[in-house]
């Protein structure tokens, strides 16, 4: 958004607002009650046990946590804006840290041994020590080998419909308007079971990775179609005009015109094509694949700890996608500088 | 093909050409014939079909009656080659449509080097000659944004030219510009004039026709009303549409 050159007075430092805030925070941690938390404990002092405290105890730990809460805002406001972000960056962190910590985890289980890599090979067992060690070297080496790969189709397949489905050719606007209409139709995990399943009865054996790859290729393609097809009707007809009348034909128009000047309207929404593939690579765990997870699953389920590897695996995928979301921003920089 | 034309055979020649843009009719039975050299200013009320009369000689826009011959090459909707009448004939736009994501030096290379086939550096070399032509070689490596808009449109004359054209067309080219800066546009085109080359013009700019034109077309309605010399056509209009135009005009 575009930043007016009036700077209004900050919400938090006017006293009506601020006291209405209070107020609210108040009541939703008094209908929260927190007296049996760890809050309580830390309050004992003054309001006793807390489980026999009842009200007054109860609107005591309300109070002081919407001191706390308001308190802790107020500071931030006064801190410079990449200092704000910083720090309620951090405080959010903590507070999901907090959340995945009342689980109750037995975070060691992560790093212990399992004895699932011997089951596929005797080597395996040698080289991935910890479960964690698997999750990486197995699990996120096949998530990202499969989304590269796939994202690399779906970039191609996505050029050739965007050009298809902008032409005059009956036959090829009709094959690329049904593909991107069935391939965003279908939910993802019934196009992979389709692949997966419906190929071989055509006679077509088809293996679980390079099904996985086609469907999410597929699936991608038909949405990026879209994206690109966006892109390249946004240019000017001006820019096709001068083409035309320097004398460049058709595909070097696209090529050396049209395409160059539609990739910075293309990368935003395309890196979040990206993203969106990385997570949803997670689908092809249905087919058995070793990705990330698939082991979460499998490695967590044994031991009825679910919830350590499933959060492993969300802290990978976080990761994973933190690095996206960084290369995407350095990409937009690049071609703003550009043009 | 080429050759075997004289230069008392028109370069471009227009016979009985209508336009429809669904029931308007655009144009509307024009026939004019244009020589090597000769210099043409074409002029009227908005809406009256200038535009798409220029706008049809390079095929840009499709006629759907009548014939327009160009160097020699009938225009049609089925002719194979229409890419390689272009390259003979180039068009300055109102809006410049100089291309953002290349250098104002790799705008002028383009033509030459991707369709003309010539070699990178010659292109360069002929690149720059036609940038000092247009009095801005000191801008070259420069991106069009970063440029006036007189500048952006004198660039646009000079990826044109480096096409090497037998026929210039310009569309109302200072129309979008400042005031302060027509006059750098028209002394491009005027100096363009005196070397010689074949030009058609859609402006406003009555002092350019004036000085330059060898002949003035009012057009009025799709249809070309009067052509005739500067001197007569400003001193003795001879049809009402014609007087009225230029008694608003100049007045």
């Amino acid at each position: 958004m575009f930043v007016d050159t009036v700077i209004e007075d900050k919400a938090l430092h006017k006293p009506v607002f601020l006291l209405c805030l209070s107020l609210t925070v108040l009541a939703i941690f008094f209908a929260f009650n927190f007296t049996n938390t760890i809050f309580g404990e830390f309050l004992s002092p003054v309001i006793g046990n807390p489980k026999e405290s009842g009200f007054f105890g109860r609107l005591a730990v309300s109070f002081v946590l919407t001191i706390l809460f308001v308190g802790n805002l107020l500071l931030i406001s006064f801190a410079r804006l990449k200092i704000q972000i910083l720090i309620v960056w951090i405080e959010l962190f903590f507070l999901f840290l907090a959340f995945a910590y009342s689980f109750d985890l037995e975070i060691s289980y992560i790093f212990k041994n399992d004895f699932i890599c011997s089951t596929e090979s005797a080597r395996e067992k040698l080289c991935i020590p910890s479960k964690i060690g698997l999750m990486i070297s197995k699990g996120l080496f096949t998530t990202i080998y499969i989304s590269a790969v796939s994202i690399a189709i779906a970039t191609a397949i996505a050029i050739v419909g965007a050009i298809a489905k902008l032409s005059n050719n009956g036959f090829a606007y009709a094959i690329a308007s049904f593909y991107t209409s069935l391939f965003r139709g279908l939910p993802l995990l019934l196009q992979i079971y389709l692949i997966y399943m419906g190929l071989p009865q055509l006679g077509f054996m088809i293996d679980a990775i390079p099904s996985g790859i086609a469907a999410l290729s597929l699936c991608y393609g038909a949405y990026m179609t879209e994206i690109f097809r966006a892109g390249i009707q946004s240019i000017p007809k001006g820019q096709w005009e001068a083409s035309r009348a320097l004398g460049f034909k058709f595909g070097l128009i696209l090529r050396k015109i049209i395409l160059p000047q539609s990739i910075p309207i293309i990368v935003p929404p395309t890196g979040n094509q990206f993203i969106a593939m990385l997570k949803d690579s997670s689908l092809v765990s249905v087919l058995g694949i070793w990705e990330i997870m698939f082991l979460a699953k499998k490695l967590g389920a044994k031991d009825y700890n679910h919830l350590e590897m499933l959060l492993t695996a969300a802290m990978i995928y976080w990761t994973l996608t933190i690095i996206l979301e960084m290369i995407q921003a350095r990409i937009e920089r690049k071609y703003q500088q550009k043009t | 093909m080429h050759n075997s034309s004289s230069i008392e055979n028109p370069v471009i020649l227009l016979k009985g050409v209508n336009k429809w843009y669904g029931d308007f009719q655009a144009l509307k039975d024009i026939n004019l014939e244009i020589k090597l050299k000769e210099k043409i200013v074409i002029c009227g009320p908005s809406g009256s079909g200038k535009s798409t009369l220029i706008r049809c000689l390079n095929r840009l826009e499709a006629h759907q009656e009548g014939s327009i011959e160009v160097c020699g090459i009938e225009l049609h909707e089925k002719m194979q080659d229409v890419d390689i009448v272009r390259q003979d004939i180039g068009m300055v736009f109102q809006s410049f449509n100089l291309f953002p994501h290349l250098t104002v030096i790799e705008n002028c290379m383009a033509g030459p080097n991707w369709v003309r086939g010539i070699d990178k550096n010659e292109a360069k070399e002929r690149a720059l000659s036609m940038l000092k032509h247009v009095k801005i070689p000191e801008q070259a490596d420069k991106y069009p944004e970063q440029l006036s808009g007189g500048q952006q449109q004198r660039v646009a004359i000079a990826r044109s030219l480096c096409m090497q054209p037998k026929v210039m067309l310009f569309d109302e080219p200072t129309s979008a510009l400042d005031p302060e800066m027509v006059s750098e546009v028209l002394d491009t085109m005027i100096d363009l004039a005196n070397s010689g080359m074949t030009m058609i013009c859609v402006t406003h700019e009555m002092g350019f026709a004036r000085q330059v034109a060898d002949r003035i077309i009012f057009m009025d309605g799709g249809e070309i009303v009067e052509q005739n010399t500067p001197e007569e056509f400003f001193n003795n209009p001879q049809n009402e549409r014609t007087k009225t135009f230029l008694n608003q005009i100049l007045s």
